[in-house]
Formats: structure tokens, C-alpha cells, sequence
């Protein structure tokens, strides 16, 4: 059976921020104004929305969706807003993408927004509530605690050190200093830095961890009869996956994530990649903690298990290495406005396989990538491949 | 690619005002047993995808959906959570299978109401934070608003709105999942104690708990596993003005814009001639004539003539709510418009029991997110 193919015609963003001056439908609007201007589209041209943005407590807006709607451009037409927490920025572009594949639309406008700043003090608070209310709650934990568990697991599985995981945060701060729109882009930061940097909730330090951030991304897509009149240079989304573990995270092996793997398979089924390795040029996979990097890289089946520090330091994962991860600078570099960090890797994709990105631009003309995320109780994984 | 898409399970547990005997984890298992059941599957070896409709705040968690899988059979699945409506949801299956790429679909929707001790503050908390929260505007306040601006612009009276509550509270009197029936005057709703003039008491939908889950297959799987699919015609949805200063208040241009969506899709040219029995929104009496109106089943202000008549009367040429709507099986939070999805599939089936309807062919489920949204979905079913 053939599937209806889809592309992405053209992409924005917004600036990451700790503390927007924009509300969050103000923030919307403005990456979709770039998104649109990209292609050179208007609103006309749009026949659905989908919208990505992550727990209501964020904005303190029951059914936050509805009330960013209009910001999204979505007056009077087909919107909807899906949701699986943390992977949800790169879950809303499959959203987009069912809703072309499906027949129905020909073009679909995705966008994803996330103002973290007004939640007062601190955006960690809105996350006390994600836990069971029965069995979790009443020990108050975090959600810095219990990445704190998975990333202790992770070094104690396979015996590394905080060392070879804080080279993840230098290689993708350093990343950041080309990107016009990172919050955390740093071009001297070292090693050191990142271990002398307070700890948060032991191995957590400060700088092992991404931001609290402000700000929304938006992407096109259109069907491919459409994509070819927008554009003579359409990325094209050749396989999804997604998968969703137990709610009962305590009882999980945390030092794999198998959901993630699960998610990658069905991806590369549908994009026909039999030997991810070699058929995937750049990765974006989700670094909101540096070890999530390293976690994910094996999740995705391209680095074995507890091997992936080693193609850190081995350069493998430089701008310039073999498989580029995190060119973007990542959520630890540009920022992690939560779903909107998830859309900024397909956003990075997208410029990267068009070379469009710039002084961030992989060497090599890279015909396909892969964007990843990750989220929920360590229970998500998301992932989006794209080709030229 | 494209192949039409059928309903092939359906489950239910409720609907009732309270169940302090099951969480909402236990009510959502009890109805996918019975769901897969009905479609004769196994939810870890034959569904390929899970969608949940939720919002954090009716669920007093935030990131609901990680709460989704365990009770849906869906661990390790590729599962989602639509921050919409039940039909929304509907709407996603049927996209999903559309694609090609699955057979077989799953779609729960739950209310567990009766938890939420502080539901009216809830709902307010919907309101656009900067322009509308500060004038504490309570949820009932602007829906009587909107009943008045429908009531003056189209003519339609306050005993127009009061007949579509007896005849939908009386309707559920023949429908053992429906817990608000009765047998109520014309004098007596219209008595009953003011909420926000000229809405009173009775004019809204109380809550209830419950759940229901769907199984949706695409063409080739639906034919294998059932010889009574109920096929999804058409489905559409559409957003408009989030902003209360600048909507259309007489007129429900989302359910307008939605039902054009799924008619086009159903490639219904008259879609009155064509539809045999409606479920549609009734969160407040005014809203399912309003929807009739937006649905294209009446011009405005006809359809409070036409309920008076008793046109969508049980009996009537086009029957509408027979399973007692929101009035009469309790409003179920974002499960509200898979309540009317229920229905549909119900009287398609011919399980309806004593409300049956005979000779149908087609029928239509409306849902509308509540206040102060302006969003809603509708779609379109056959059993033929």
C-alpha cells in the first residue's frame, strides 16, 4: 500500500528566551508569521493546524489549547492539539503529517509554543503534579530527582563517568554559539565548567541540565503535488514512530529506553532503513540532560549500549564528525521551551538538509535526518525522519 | 491508502452521577474489556495504535497522558492523548487509518466528574488570563449571554429552549445508561430556579462518570472481523474566535464549518434529505437548537418551531438526542461528544432497545469543548 507522501515546505522560530515579554499566543503568532513568509504562503493557504504545547499548569489556562488557538492562526479552520509531555515537539509534526497522509488536507500548518516563565518562581513546580497522586505524591518527589535516578542507573549500568557525560553539554553549547536563536550558545565552555557547576540532585549538576525557556516554533507541510509547487527544494517525512510505555516508571530498566527503540523501529520500517548507521547523516535526539543524549543515541539503535559516550569522545558526534548529533546546539545550547524545543529539531533538520543552516551547516550535503523526543515518567519516545 | 474506515467495537461503563467505587483507571479498563470484546480483538496483539482525549485540569494531573496506557492494553504501543473532544478523538482514529499505515485503532474517553470538588472554578480558569479573568466571569454566566444573544437574534423563545429539555430528559427514560431522566411539564423546567437569565436550572446538563471506548478498523480488517461495521462517512472540526469580544455569539459557525467538512467528505450535496437521526450537543438546552441550525437542518430560529412541533421528537422526521443527550446521560467532560458517537453507533446497530428507531441509514454525532471555547466537531455515520 503507498502512502500519500508529505513534506515539509518551510519553517520558523522564535527567539529562546528565559522570560518573553510576548505572551504565548504573541509568541505563536510570530513563528508562524516566519514559517509562512519561509514558503511564502499566507493563511489562505492553510488548510488544518495542529498545536504542541505542554501541561495547562505551564499557563495556568485550562485547556490551553483552546486558548491559544488564535495565536496558532487557527481561526475557522480544522485545529487540534495532541499531547505526550516532553515528546510532544516532535509528536505534534506527526500529528501534521496524519492529518496530509490522511487524504484530508493538503496542507497542514504545525505549531509549537511554550511560555515557561510565568509560572512563578520556578516552572519545576508545575511538574510536582505529574506524579500519581496515591503512590508518588505524598514523597513530593521532582521531575531533577528522578532523571537523577535514571542518569545514576545509566552510569552505574555501564561504568561512566560524569565526565564523559559532560562532554555532551560542551560539544552542544559550543553548537549553539551559531544559532541565531539560542538561549545557551557558549563557544569557550569546558568540561570543567560544566562539573564545577552546582549540583542539582546528585549527578544532575546546573550546566548537565537545559533551561527553563520561552518560545514557539512553527513548520509547514503540504502533500506532494502542493509541496512541489511551494518549493523546488521539499524535506520529506519518510517515517514516524511513536510508543508509550507503563505509567509505573518504578518498575522500569532504566538504563535503557526501550520505548525509544520501539519508536525508531517503526520509524525506520516505514522510511525503509535497514542499516540506521549508515542511511542517517545528522540526529537531533533529545538532550534536555546531557546523559539523555547518550541515552537516546542507543535507544535509537546507533550507538550499542553504554557505547555512545565513546562516540562523543571520539568526535563521531561533532558538527563535522561522521554522525552529527545535536548540530543544532540542542535543548542544553538553544533552550528547551519544552514542545517547542522538540519542533526547533525538526526546524534544524529541515534547514540542515535544504543547506540553509549557516555557520551551523554539517559538511557533506546530508540527505537524511532524524529528530527525536522524549517524555512523560521516562515513557515516551518520539521520532520523525527526513529526507531530500 | 484512503480506504474507508469502520467502527468495529464499542464498550461503556456508566453513566452515572458518582462512582466512588472505581477510579477512573478501573472505569476505563471495564469499558475497553468490553469494547474488545464486542470487536473480538486483543489489544496487545492486534491494535496497532491508542488515542486518549483528556485535559490535565478535569484530571487534577498534569501530563495526563502518562496515566493512558496500562488500562488500555497499550503499554509499548504507539499511544497518544488528543487535548480534545471525543469526536475530535473519533476523528484522529479515522485520520490514522486513513494513512494506510493501521488497521486497527483504539479510542477511549473518560469523565470521572464527580472528582472534581471545584469544577465551576475549573471551567472559569479556561478564560483568556489578561482580558477575561479579572472580570471573574462565571462559565454559566456566559453561556446565558450566548442563550440571549440566540434567543434575541433568531426569534426563538425561552419555551422553544425549555422543550428541547423535556423531550430530551424524557427520552432517557427509555435508555438504562442514562441517569438524569424524567418525565418533567414545559411549566416545571420553566420554573425551575434561574442560573444566568434566561438560562435556569434545568436548561444544563449535570455531570456524570463514566467511560467509553471504540475500536476503529480500516476497510479489509473491519469486513473480517464484524458483518455490522458502522462506517465513518465524514469527519470535520474547526476552531473559531477563542477570543469572547470577537465571535459570532448567535450563530455556532464551528459547528457550520464542521459539518461542511464531514459533508464534503460524505459527498452529501443535501445533507437534510440524507441523515436520518442526529446526536448533538445539549450542554445547555439553547445549544442543540443552535446546533440543529448550524448542522443545516433548519434556518435559524426554525428549529425551536420544529421541537415544539415535535419534528425531533422520538417519533418525529428527524429525531434528535433519543439517547436523552447531555441532559439526560450526564455531561462527560471531554468523553461528552463520544456519548453522542455512542448513540449513533447504537441505533445503526439496532441495539438500542426500546428507543430503536426504525428505517435509519445515517446518523450524525455534534459535540461543542463547552465554555468559553467556540470549537466543536461533527461527524458522519452509516451502516450501509
Amino acid at each position: 500500500m503507498t502512502m500519500r507522501k508529505v513534506a515539509v515546505v518551510g519553517a520558523g522560530m522564535t527567539r529562546f528566551v528565559r522570560r518573553a515579554q510576548e505572551t504565548a499566543k504573541e509568541l505563536s503568532w510570530h513563528a508562524v508569521h516566519r514559517a509562512l513568509v519561509s514558503c511564502e504562503m499566507t493563511m489562505d493557504d492553510i488548510e488544518s493546524v495542529c498545536m504542541g504545547t505542554a501541561p495547562d499548569a505551564f499557563d495556568g489556562v485550562h485547556m490551553k489549547g483552546e486558548y491559544l488557538s488564535d495565536g496558532a492562526g487557527a481561526w475557522r479552520k480544522p485545529y487540534m492539539r495532541s499531547y505526550v509531555g516532553g515528546g510532544t515537539g516532535v509528536f505534534v509534526p506527526i500529528q501534521g503529517w496524519y492529518h496530509v497522509a490522511s487524504g484530508l488536507f493538503d496542507t497542514c500548518l504545525v505549531v509549537a509554543e511554550e511560555k515557561m516563565s510565568s509560572y512563578h518562581p520556578h516552572a519545576q513546580a508545575a511538574f510536582l503534579t505529574i506524579f500519581d497522586h496515591t503512590t508518588e505524591r505524598p514523597l513530593k518527589p521532582n521531575l531533577l530527582w528522578i532523571f537523577a535516578l535514571e542518569m545514576n542507573r545509566y552510569m552505574h549500568t555501564y561504568g561512566i563517568s560524569k565526565k564523559d557525560i559532560a562532554a555532551v553539554a560542551v560539544k552542544n553549547k559550543r553548537n549553539a554559539a551559531n544559532h541565531p536563536s539560542a538561549l545557551l550558545g557558549d563557544p569557550d565552555i569546558t568540561v570543567e565548567d560544566v562539573l564545577n557547576s552546582e549540583v542539582l540532585a546528585w549527578p544532575v549538576n546546573r550546566l548537565d541540565v537545559s533551561p527553563v525557556t520561552d518560545g514557539a516554533v512553527a513548520i509547514v507541510l503540504a502533500a506532494e503535488h502542493v509541496a512541489k509547487r511551494i518549493t523546488d527544494k521539499p524535506v520529506w517525512i519518510e517515517g514516524v514512530g511513536w510508543n508509550l510505555d507503563t505509567a509505573y516508571w518504578t518498575n522500569r530498566d532504566l538504563a535503557y529506553p526501550s520505548y525509544v527503540e520501539y519508536a525508531a523501529r517503526m520509524a525506520y520500517d516505514m522510511a525503509g532503513i535497514k542499516e540506521p548507521r549508515k542511511e542517517i547523516h545528522i540526529v537531533e535526539p533529545y538532550d534536555p540532560f546531557d546523559y539523555k543524549e547518550l541515552h537516546h543515541l542507543e535507544g535509537l539503535l546507533l550507538a550499542d549500549r553504554g557505547q555512545a559516550p565513546q562516540l562523543v569522545a571520539d568526535g563521531v558526534t561533532l558538527r563535522t564528525g561522521n554522525m552529527p548529533s545535536c548540530p543544532s546546539g540542542g535543548l542544553l545550547g538553544v533552550g528547551n521551551p519544552i514542545a517547542a524545543a522538540g519542533l526547533m529539531k525538526i526546524a534544524e533538520l529541515f534547514w540542515q538538509l535544504r543547506g540553509e543552516a549557516g555557520a551551523r551547516q554539517v559538511p557533506g550535503q546530508p540527505k537524511r535526518g532524524l529528530a527525536q523526543a522524549w517524555g512523560d515518567l521516562m515513557q515516551v519516545g518520539t521520532v520523525v525522519i527526513m529526507g531530500r | 491508502m484512503n480506504e474507508r474506515v469502520a467502527i468495529v467495537g464499542i464498550g461503556w461503563v456508566g453513566f452515572r452521577p458518582v462512582t466512588p467505587d472505581l477510579s477512573y483507571k478501573e472505569l476505563t479498563y471495564a469499558a475497553a474489556v468490553r469494547a474488545y470484546a464486542d470487536a473480538g480483538v486483543d489489544p496487545r496483539r492486534d491494535i496497532q495504535s491508542f488515542v486518549t482525549v483528556a485535559e490535565d485540569f478535569h484530571e487534577g494531573t498534569s501530563i495526563f497522558d502518562e496515566y493512558t496506557p496500562d488500562q488500555l492494553g497499550a503499554v509499548l504501543k504507539p499511544m497518544h492523548t488528543i487535548a480534545g473532544d471525543g469526536l475530535h478523538g473519533l476523528a484522529t482514529a479515522y485520520m490514522l487509518i486513513r494513512t494506510g499505515q493501521f488497521d486497527l485503532v483504539a479510542l477511549e474517553g473518560h469523565s470521572k466528574a464527580s472528582n472534581l470538588l471545584t469544577l465551576p472554578e475549573v471551567t472559569a480558569y479556561a478564560q483568556d488570563p489578561v482580558l477575561n479573568r479579572p472580570l471573574r466571569l462565571n462559565t454559566h454566566f456566559v453561556a446565558g449571554l450566548e442563550m440571549n444573544r440566540y434567543l434575541h437574534e433568531t426569534g426563538t423563545t425561552g419555551e422553544q429552549s425549555a422543550a428541547v429539555v423535556v423531550k430530551n430528559k424524557h427520552n432517557a427514560l427509555h435508555n438504562p445508561s442514562a441517569p438524569y431522566g424524567a418525565d418533567l411539564t414545559l411549566e416545571e423546567v420553566l420554573e425551575s430556579q434561574p442560573l444566568s437569565w434566561p438560562l435556569s436550572h434545568q436548561h444544563e446538563a449535570q455531570h456524570a462518570d463514566g467511560a467509553i471506548v471504540m475500536v476503529l478498523a480500516s476497510e479489509s480488517t473491519a469486513r473480517q472481523l464484524t458483518d455490522r461495521p458502522i462506517w465513518i462517512l465524514g469527519a470535520g472540526w474547526c476552531n473559531d474566535s477563542a477570543a469572547l469580544e470577537n465571535r459570532e455569539w448567535a450563530q455556532a459557525v464551528y459547528a457550520r464549518q464542521s459539518a461542511r467538512m464531514a459533508y464534503r467528505q460524505a459527498g452529501f450535496s443535501n445533507p437534510h434529505q440524507m441523515i436520518d437521526f442526529a446526536e448533538v450537543d445539549d450542554t445547555y438546552a439553547y445549544k442543540e437548537l443552535q446546533a440543529l441550525e448550524a448542522l443545516g437542518f433548519f434556518r435559524p430560529g426554525e428549529a425551536g418551531n420544529a421541537t415544539e412541533e415535535g419534528v425531533t421528537a422520538f417519533d418525529g422526521e428527524l429525531p434528535v438526542n433519543i439517547s436523552g443527550g447531555s441532559l439526560g446521560m450526564g455531561h462527560l467532560l471531554d468523553a461528552t461528544g463520544l456519548s453522542r458517537a455512542l448513540e449513533v453507533v447504537l441505533q445503526l446497530r439496532g441495539e438500542a432497545g426500546p428507543r430503536q428507531l426504525e428505517d435509519i441509514e445515517i446518523g450524525l454525532a455534534q459535540s461543542w469543548r463547552g465554555v468559553p471555547t467556540a470549537s466543536g466537531a461533527v461527524v458522519v455515520m452509516s451502516n450501509a
